[in-house]
């Protein structure tokens, strides 16, 4: 199966790959067009913020998020509760202030995930072309027939639930794109002269994949990674959700939000609260990566 | 043309089969003794046995893996340990559902979403173009399962206009639809503002308007025909997002299609359903891809893949 939608996005990133656009005023000209982009402004303020929480919160919070006091349960928001507090009388905010941590934290890992497995096969499967491509194409193919969320949600289904699975079925799901994606630079990258003068240096396959495809096919990479954080980010809270991932007591806003469902009807903000922040988060990483493949395009100016 | 459907037909083949062997190897590969978890907590080791006989678990994983394929040609996906009931049986009752849900909102979707994109296009730079991607990018972001109980929790709960679950009523259609609609029609909002973007750059459409043809005329007969190919090529990739939307999106309302069944089937550990509906979503996945790039090479006469 062809995913056309990305291969019309990257002829004009590739070309970016060419070294000898000139290191130093390409990269000038890319933070220009970065900073004078409002989406990727906007999307890397929200960044900055949740980055904040998770990591300055946990250390200035007056106490653990799962310190549940039953008397206490759906409080409104009021001083000492900012934002209420949930169904077994924990604090709303710290719960969602925690709930960063773990969104961050399994969106990176599960992008990494992605990104370690999916680079070298992709770069090899265009690189070397023959049954290397022939048997890794299969296999992305297969891997890209089970529907959105469905790979992750079969792999966790086999896996069983937790955090460790839903970062493996969520990083598992996002490495057949990067497949696609270095493969196809890879094969121009092949074809250009430092690639046949490494060659002919004798210098071993290997090394030129490492030194000189991959490097060289990251520009688009980079716009899909940081897209699919908050593909990954929506996938996982998903799980959650569905009461397919992490579990409680640990503070994660999809399966906060799976749980406070029972209580739509008591007490909306539950609903409402872990929701936005998911949102909040995916779409920060949805304008940044927009804002990165317009700054990344020679195409526009 | 035939070649390249042939070829195209044929290619699908491996694909499917590759499909199959990886859910059979998720089922059996998975850490602890499925015979067990069938069996339940108060199963005797008779009863272990039984059942592991019954299924054919205590075979060796090729003779499993034969008969699983040589089942599946001939249309059985196994039986349900929870009802007992034939899994085709089961998903064929739940289809209907899940279908009218898909069909409603790709039609929503693309009707929506090449206007949006039409609009945001002709008008580049100015306010409505600009909220219009503000408001794809929102599209694109925000995760069903929350649009879907923010709806619940606005139209059915605080107004009443709307049933909040449950697909009796005619009415209980809408909310679904447009919670799943969403995200597809962002999609092609987006695809479509770049592709008619594309278009209008073009030679053809300034010789047009050169000539002196009407603004009206250039855009839907020059513009629009030829914006439209990339668009159909989305519509195949966001039915993928489609069919995982639904199935959260039937969690969220109670609606009783596939995903339902797929996630209530996790829960109760019922692996011959879990396997069946991955399958036949995924094939059903495989198939729109299929037709749609056979629309697209017959529509754009260009396209010929070697």
């Amino acid at each position: 199966m062809s995913i056309r939608a990305l291969d019309t996005a990257e002829p004009g990133l590739r070309d970016l790959t060419a070294p000898e656009l000139g290191a130093q005023t390409a990269r000038g000209r890319f933070w220009g067009k970065l900073r004078r982009s409002p989406s990727a402004l906007v999307g890397l303020a929200i960044l900055a913020l949740y980055v904040g929480l998770a990591l300055v919160g946990p250390l200035v919070a007056p106490f653990d998020p799962g310190h549940d006091v039953l008397r206490d349960q759906f409080l409104p928001a009021s001083v000492h509760h900012f934002l209420g507090t949930d169904d077994l009388g924990r604090d709303e905010f710290l719960m969602i202030l925690y709930g960063a941590r773990y969104t961050l934290y399994l969106g990176f890992l599960a992008v990494g995930i992605g990104l370690i497995v999916g680079l070298p096969l992709g770069a090899a499967s265009g690189y070397f072309g023959g049954w290397v491509d022939l048997l890794v194409q299969r296999l992305t193919d297969v891997l890209l027939s089970f529907p959105g969320i469905l790979l992750a949600l079969a792999l966790v289904a086999g896996l069983g639930v937790g955090l460790r699975n839903v970062i493996i079925a969520v990083g598992v799901s996002s490495i057949p794109i990067f497949i696609r994606l270095v493969r196809a630079s890879a094969l121009s990258i092949r074809e250009l002269p430092y690639v046949e003068a490494a060659r002919a240096l004798g210098v071993p396959n290997w090394l030129i994949l490492l030194r000189h495809v991959i490097p060289n096919s990251l520009a688009p990479v980079i716009v899909q990674a940081t897209l699919q954080l908050g593909a990954a980010i929506l996938v996982a809270a998903g799980l959650g959700f569905l009461g397919l991932g992490v579990q409680k007591p640990t503070p994660e806003w999809g399966s906060m939000l799976g749980e406070a469902r029972t209580y739509i009807f008591t007490d909306a903000n539950l609903v409402t609260l872990p929701g936005l922040a998911i949102f909040g988060a995916v779409l920060a990483f949805n304008l940044v990566g927009d804002g990165l493949r317009d700054a990344l395009d020679p195409r526009l100016k | 043309m035939l070649t390249y459907v042939a070829r195209r037909v044929l290619v699908s083949i491996p694909t499917v089969f590759g499909v199959a062997t990886v859910i059979f190897l998720m089922v059996r590969l998975l850490p602890g003794d499925p015979a067990r978890v069938i069996a339940g907590v108060l199963a005797t080791p008779e009863d272990v046995d039984r059942i592991r006989h019954q299924f054919g678990l205590d075979q060796p994983l090729y003779v499993q893996y034969v008969t699983y394929l040589f089942h599946l040609l001939t249309g059985d996906l196994g039986t349900s340990t929870r009802t007992g009931q034939p899994v085709t049986q089961e998903i064929v009752s739940r289809l209907p559902y899940t279908m009218e849900l898909a069909v409603v909102s790709t039609v929503i979707a693309v009707v929506v979403g090449v206007t949006a994109g039409v609009i945001a296009a002709t008008r580049r730079g100015s306010a409505l173009d600009l909220a219009i991607s503000a408001l794809a990018v929102f599209g694109l972001s925000m995760p069903v399962y929350w649009l879907g109980l923010m709806l619940i929790i606005l139209l059915a709960i605080d107004i009443h206009a709307f049933p909040a679950a449950g697909a009796q009523n005619p009415l209980g259609f809408v909310l679904p639809s447009i919670t799943l609609a969403l995200f597809s029609l962002a999609l092609v909002a987006r695809q479509s503002r770049s592709a008619m973007l594309e278009v209008l750059n073009q030679d053809f459409v300034r010789t047009a308007r050169a000539k002196g043809a009407p603004l009206r005329t250039v855009l839907v007969k020059h513009a629009l025909r030829n914006a439209l190919l990339p668009v159909v090529t989305v519509i195949g990739l966001q039915f993928g997002a489609l069919i995982g939307g639904a199935v959260l999106t039937e969690t969220v309302f109670s609606w009783p299609g596939v995903g339902r069944l797929l996630v209530d089937s996790i829960f109760s550990r019922d692996y011959p359903v879990v396997q069946g509906v991955v399958l036949m979503l995924a094939v059903a996945f495989i198939l729109v891809n299929l037709l749609v790039d056979l629309l697209y090479a017959y529509v754009d006469p260009r396209i010929r893949y070697s």
